[in-house]
């Protein structure tokens, strides 16, 4: 088990430059507590070198034998993601938090009170949700899942509370925290009936059992499925996959645009990659191995509806950030998609699709970040009527996000979503392609409404009173989203290959492995 | 390289307006769109497969080897046409706004150019997800052309627009991904390249996958073409699009759905296409009469003409289903007669509606002793788009219907259209005559009638910058229509081609009435 520390260096370094924020963020000294967004940064950018130099193929054939993970070389994947959007999203955040106390501070109406600050706390709380992001993708067991994802949510129930001085924001954080419990004590319950079940918690050993069963009776046996279907459902809500994705609008309203482009992203994409995981003990990674028919139909209502009900939800509203919100939630329905379309192309997809998402969401919530109105946030999708006028850089920005949500060429999210389509004809899920098709075309309609207001409306008196920000952190982070966004599809060959390997269970990557070794080793 | 230029080449002029004053936008838009023209024309003198079939242009770059989708360009003797028609209608759309678009004109011309590279990649082609993205893209600028620059209910024209044709091409998207995945079940890797899959499809699919095949394509390309009843969205794109704007809806766009009849439709799916030809021609037949009667009570003009764009498409569609040579030869020629005729046709209306602002036929009338030779050009393009012989309009609506009505005639596949068809479709060229020659009548002829105090600074009749944006089409008009063989015969080959995978019976039956002397 010690080995499996040597992959763990890029999280502890996400976890030393958390506890280092925290307390920098007491600092007397305001250019230690400014400097913080750049502490997280480089701490990001650290964990990003750590994890390509700790995934090697010399290294594997450490953590290859007992206890490894159903998907050993995910980590190789996942980390780079999280900190390409971990990095946007710091660009985000920089300058946000007790921006108003910090201001008292400098003016000399108030002294610096450790206990009043936040700053330290919130950099610390937003490194730790990723960290608990790198590590689920690392899982073994279904305790570490089960730590891992709770890391990823706990900080961001935090987050959401301390991220504004508005009584929305706590009541966003109280529901938020309240059916995340609730959750948890599905996904827990779901775990426990996988252990009684199997008698085991380790993912593989619990496959093992599972595919035996298979092999004598016909089936995994009906305690295990119900343990899946209620892990399933209790992850569900981390995806925000309907039936528990009814949180995700008021929560993401609630909180302050920055902390909603982190959760966007980050308890999405460790819901996703936990589905990866915990439906391995099925088997179907194994040669000829299956879902078992009552979780891939579970799995396929929940995109439909997913998917649905977040078009059809995002067409209703009038404010931004509910729209984008319930946007979220069709997202989360496409990415269903390619978990269905199973180990190989699909699981390819849904991480491509999950950087994609990450870049474009995060850009949509860094226009919004760069915004107000008085102290205010920009609130009505009407507020960003004429938005060219005043800012063209933003009123771009906003349009070229929006269309790589909506999945149009050449932009990145159009890649991700064509491999998803992919995937999903190539598993004989036609059908679920179609209804997602015609899910994008719904989806066209309310994201063109965020090209159409900036770019082509003629600015109203509503509109006329937003300005932007000071700061320049969000607007950098808009502007690299959307570079990123126009040149990754060049790249996009490279991302697929690295995310073939990620999704390679133990034997085909110890074969790769293999052959990588002696083609390293072994030249003549 | 020269079809790799000619997408670049826009892209670039784009660029350069982005970064440069919006005074020199103009001209850079015309430079750029000149030099495209140029070398479509160099392209078209160096292509040495007039009328064989072959392909010119290829130019091949892999983008994504794991997925056998690279940047695969080529052209056969069809696309080189409908590229030359692009590229001679871009720098005339571009004279055509000089005056007309006054404001945020770095936008305009930039997303023009941006069409321009678009539609040439659709033409162009050879990879079926370079063909999906360019035939997508070309909704991006048309979106923004529309919205900014349109008249007063262009927000909702312009989101119908997108709306109606995006969802159309993401089934056809599925229907493409269904056949590369198939292809790759079968071939054992992946490949987007047109040829492979085109092969395949028309051999490797069962009648009863090609007729879902064949479903999602045309939910793709009915919308864009369009075919009755998803055509609502163009009265309303092409009455509220600034001129360049309907000269290029009306003269390229609306082709790329005939294109990718003819590029797609027709050689991937035969089994398909022979079941449900009758199915489709009744729908054309339909849009032809249905839209002919709209256009006949019509008093916007434009609207009139964006009508009979749906009418006369409608003839396109027969033509291609007619699956003989001489239907597919009309359609194609057809392809290249609408974009020069009803072009002209939306170029002169915005002129008048750029000195009266207004098409209602009811406030304004009598040109003809005002502006005579905007009159001129008037009746000669109406005529033009009416069938007149002699111009060009007349041989590929005859040749349309000779090919509709012979496709039924041998009895060698009864039910694939055949003299009935021609006979109702006829009758939509008497509509056409009689619209047409209604609105010429009232606003070329008779009494003067202008809207009071409307002012403009441009001349009372046209300008020398107004004539010479005409005068290009009016030549084409002329020569297509006295000499169109060369253009059928270049074309043969390459309709040989798409029609090589139909049974031979049915080309048979039409060579026996070309040795009649059917062909005329």
């Amino acid at each position: 088990m010690t080995e499996r520390l040597w992959f763990l260096i890029p999280e502890f370094v996400v976890l030393v430059g958390a506890v280092s924020c925290a307390i920098l963020g007491v600092s007397r000294s305001v250019t230690v507590r400014r400097s913080l967004p750049i502490v997280a940064f480089i701490t990001l950018i650290i964990a990003f070198l750590a994890s390509s130099y700790v995934y090697s193929p010399a290294s594997m054939e450490i953590a290859i034998g007992p206890g490894a993970v159903p998907l050993p070389w995910l980590g190789r994947v996942v980390i780079p993601v999280v900190v390409i959007v971990g990095v946007l999203l710091v660009m985000v955040q920089a300058g946000f938090i007790d921006r108003s106390y910090e201001g008292e501070i400098a003016a000399g109406e108030a002294r610096f009170n450790p206990l009043r600050t936040s700053r330290g706390e919130y950099y610390a709380f937003f490194l730790l949700s990723l960290c608990g992001l790198m590590l689920t993708a690392a899982a073994p067991d279904l305790v570490w899942l089960f730590l891992a994802l709770e890391l990823t949510s706990l900080p961001t129930y935090v987050m959401v509370a301390i991220s504004r001085n508005d009584r929305r924001a706590q009541e966003a954080a109280m529901k938020y925290f309240f059916l995340g419990a609730l959750s948890v004590a599905i996904f827990l319950f779901g775990f426990a009936l996988l252990y009684g079940a199997t008698g085991t918690m380790e993912l593989m050993a619990m496959k093992d059992v599972l595919v035996a069963r298979a092999a004598d009776t016909g089936s995994i046996g009906s305690l295990a499925t119900l343990g899946l279907l209620l892990s399933i459902l209790g992850i569900a809500f981390k995806l925000a996959a309907a039936p528990l994705h009814l949180y995700a609008p008021d929560v993401y309203e609630g909180a302050a645009s920055q902390v909603t482009a982190f959760l966007g992203f980050v308890p999405k994409a460790g819901g996703a990659i936990a589905l990866m995981l915990i439906l391995s003990v099925t088997g179907w990674m194994d040669d000829g191995g299956m879902l078992p028919d009552p979780i891939l139909v579970t799995l396929w209502v929940m995109a439909v509806l997913t998917m649905t009900l977040g078009n059809i939800g995002a067409l209703l509203q009038t404010r931004i950030k509910r729209m984008l919100a319930y946007s979220s939630i069709s997202h989360s329905g496409y990415i269903l998609i390619g978990i269905i379309a199973g180990p190989g192309a699909g699981f390819v997809a849904v991480l491509v699709y999950l950087l994609a998402y990450g870049i474009g969401n995060t850009a949509t919530f860094a226009v919004l970040s760069s915004l107000r109105r008085g102290d205010c946030e920009v609130e009505s999708i009407d507020d960003l009527a004429g938005l060219r006028e005043k800012h063209p850089g933003l009123a771009w920005a906003m349009a070229i996000s929006a269309g790589s949500l909506l999945g149009f060429p050449p932009l990145l999210g159009f890649w991700g979503k064509l491999l998803l389509f992919i995937a999903g004809v190539a598993s004989g899920h036609l059908v679920l392609v179609v209804i997602a098709g015609v899910n994008s075309a719904i989806s066209a309609w309310y994201y063109l409404r965020m090209v159409a207001l900036p770019l082509t409306g003629a600015a109203s008196s509503a509109s006329g009173s937003i300005e932007r920000r000071e700061y320049g952190g969000p607007r950098l982070a808009a502007l690299a989203s959307v570079v990123l966004l126009i040149l990754l599809p060049l790249l996009l060959q490279s991302m697929m290959d690295e995310s073939a390997d990620g999704v390679l269970s133990l034997e085909e990557l110890t074969e790769v492995q293999q052959s990588q070794v002696a083609a390293v080793y072994d030249l003549p | 390289m020269l079809g790799v230029l000619l997408m670049v080449v826009p892209l670039v002029g784009a660029v350069a307006i982005a970064l440069s004053p919006s005074r020199a936008a103009k001209g850079i838009a015309l430079v750029a769109t000149l030099a495209g023209l140029g070398i479509a024309i160099l392209a078209a003198i160096d292509f040495s497969d007039w009328g064989t079939g072959g392909w010119g242009l290829e130019y091949n770059l892999p983008l994504l080897p794991a997925m056998g989708i690279s940047l695969a360009l080529g052209a056969d003797s069809v696309s080189m046409l409908l590229m030359l028609l692009t590229t001679l209608l871009m720098p005339l759309a571009i004279l055509g706004s000089w005056t007309a678009v006054s404001d945020r004109l770095r936008e305009y011309y930039g997303w023009l150019l941006l069409l321009s590279t678009a539609m040439i990649g659709v033409f162009l082609a050879r990879d079926l997800l370079v063909f999906y993205i360019c035939f997508e893209f070309t909704l991006v600028p048309m979106y923004f052309l529309i919205a900014i620059y349109g008249s007063t209910n262009r927000a909702w024209a312009s989101l119908k627009f997108f709306i109606y044709t995006f969802l159309g091409s993401l089934f056809a998207l599925a229907g493409f991904l269904y056949v590369a995945w198939a292809n790759a079940e079968h071939a054992g890797a992946w490949s987007f390249a047109i040829p492979d899959l085109v092969h395949f499809a028309s051999t490797g699919l069962t009648t009863g996958e090609q007729g879902w095949i064949l479903l999602a394509l045309m939910a793709g390309f009915a919308v864009k073409i369009p075919l009755f009843p998803v055509h609502t969205w163009l009265p309303l794109a092409h009455t509220e699009a600034p001129t360049a704007g309907s000269v290029l809806l009306a003269g390229v766009l609306l082709k790329l759905g005939t294109y990718g009849l003819f590029r797609f439709v027709l050689p991937m799916v035969p089994a398909a296409v022979v079941e449900w030809a009758p199915f489709m021609g009744v729908l054309a037949i339909i849009g032809i009469l249905y839209a002919a009667l709209i256009c006949w009570v019509q008093t916007d003009v434009k609207k009139l003409v964006a009508y009979s764009s749906v009418s006369h498409l409608g003839f396109c569609v027969l033509g291609l289903l007619a699956l003989n040579p001489l239907g597919l030869q009309g359609s194609v020629l057809y392809m290249i007669n609408h974009g020069l005729s009803t072009g002209a046709l939306f170029f002169l209306i915005g002129m008048m509606y750029e000195r009266y602002h207004t098409r209602d036929m009811g406030t304004i009338g009598g040109l003809g002793s005002k502006m005579p030779v905007w009159s001129f050009f008037m009746v000669f393009f109406v005529l033009a788009s009416v069938g007149l012989p002699g111009l060009n309009g007349f041989v590929s609506e005859f040749l349309c219907l000779l090919g509709t009505f012979a496709a039924g005639g041998t009895g060698a596949y009864p039910g694939v259209l055949g003299p009935w068809f021609a006979a109702a479709a006829a009758l939509g060229m008497v509509f056409a005559a009689m619209y047409l020659l209604l609105m010429v009548g009232k606003i070329v002829f008779g009494s003067l009638r202008e809207p009071s105090g409307v002012h403009s600074d441009l001349p009372a009749d046209l300008n020398a910058r107004e004539i010479l944006v005409l005068v290009p089409l009016a030549i084409g008009c002329v020569v297509l229509g006295v000499q169109p063989d060369f253009v059928m015969h270049a074309i043969e080959g390459s309709i040989a081609d798409t029609l090589a995978s139909y049974p031979t019976a049915v080309t048979d039956a039409t060579e026996i009435l070309v040795g009649r002397g059917g062909m005329p």
